[in-house]
């Protein structure tokens, strides 16, 4: 059996806001099918617990980005965080979308981030659960061009606008 | 004349809020600065910083949005922002309304997942920050929301 310590191959993650026991089961439901990877889920405040694959509720934030530093994959609903941590550690990201209707999040705006971020180098999607494991077989299989490193911070043009509305010199 | 310096107070939700308002930090360079945000664990990430957490709320959970209310009217009081900054989420509009009560400036930094529409709570932000921006040009409007760059 596996433990939530042990540095996983595939790292998964709902976020840090909401439940999302659909992709929790999903990923479980990966990694019974699958014994010999180990599979790690961040789970949050999800009252499904995974069986085969190891979970925790929440993770202090240099853990989570050493989890996903040390995968192979890394697969995660589509926020902007998860999308944010995978381009800052060059790590292939699967995204699969919460949905509204499913009572997963309080807006159906996960599908909009789906569509504005899909097709940068590194992003890759799924909107169902059959997708998700589609993805991880093939993902694993070939992890293809990771994301482009980017600095740490905003561009500066963006920030030294802030900058100016802070310091009262930019009333906008 | 003694100048000192500009008093800035941070506030963002967890997860990709927090995120965001971390790629800001040059804005804020030379500033003192407080941040507030819901996982006390993201500390380690602002060393040196005063550090205020406050309870996660949202339209699932609405009883919390009282506590959070007095937990970052706290905050605000604590710190006498000369200027509040925030990436949402709906916690957030507490710090810009206690912010302007204390005469802070205020600036609303709506999401960049919000690429179709603004999020409800910065639609509210229009009216109650000094100043709202979008991170999606296409979403820019006139007077508000305005579009100055985006943290991708």
């Amino acid at each position: 059996m596996s433990v939530a310590n042990d540095a996983p191959e595939v790292f998964a993650s709902v976020g840090s806001m909401f439940a999302f026991d659909r992709f929790a089961q999903a990923l479980d439901d990966w990694a019974t099918a699958h014994p010999a990877t180990k599979v790690l889920v961040q789970i949050g405040s999800g009252a499904y617990e995974p069986k085969h694959a190891a979970f925790v509720r929440m993770m202090p934030p240099a853990l989570y980005q050493r989890r996903i530093a040390e995968a192979r994959l890394f697969v995660a609903h589509a926020g902007m965080g998860s999308i944010i941590a995978a381009i800052q550690a060059g790590k292939p990201l699967l995204m699969m979308p919460r949905r509204l209707d499913l009572g997963e999040h309080t807006t159906d705006h996960q599908f909009a981030t789906l569509a504005k971020f899909a097709g940068r180098d590194g992003l890759h999607t799924a909107v169902t659960v059959e997708d998700l494991h589609a993805g991880i077989d093939a993902l694993l299989a070939d992890g293809g061009t990771p994301p482009a490193p980017i600095e740490p911070f905003a561009a500066p043009a963006f920030t030294d606008r802030i900058r100016a509305f802070i310091h009262g010199s930019d009333a906008g | 004349m003694a100048t000192r310096r500009v008093r800035v107070l941070a506030v963002a939700s967890g997860g990709g809020h927090w995120v965001q308002l971390l790629r800001l930090r040059p804005a804020w360079d030379g500033c003192d600065v407080a941040y507030a945000t819901v996982h006390p664990d993201a500390a380690a990430q602002v060393p040196g910083a005063r550090f205020f957490s406050f309870k996660d709320a949202s339209r699932k959970n609405k009883a919390s949005f009282a506590i959070v209310a007095l937990q970052l009217f706290r905050a605000v009081a604590t710190v006498r922002p000369d200027v509040v900054v925030t990436t949402g989420s709906a916690p957030a509009l507490f710090a810009i309304m206690f912010g302007r009560l204390f005469g802070a400036r205020t600036l609303w930094v709506d999401s960049i997942a919000n690429s179709e529409v603004m999020s409800s709570s910065g639609l509210r932000a229009r009216k109650l920050a000094h100043q709202c921006l979008t991170q999606w040009p296409e979403l820019a409007a006139d007077p508000v929301p305005k579009y100055w760059g985006a943290v991708l």
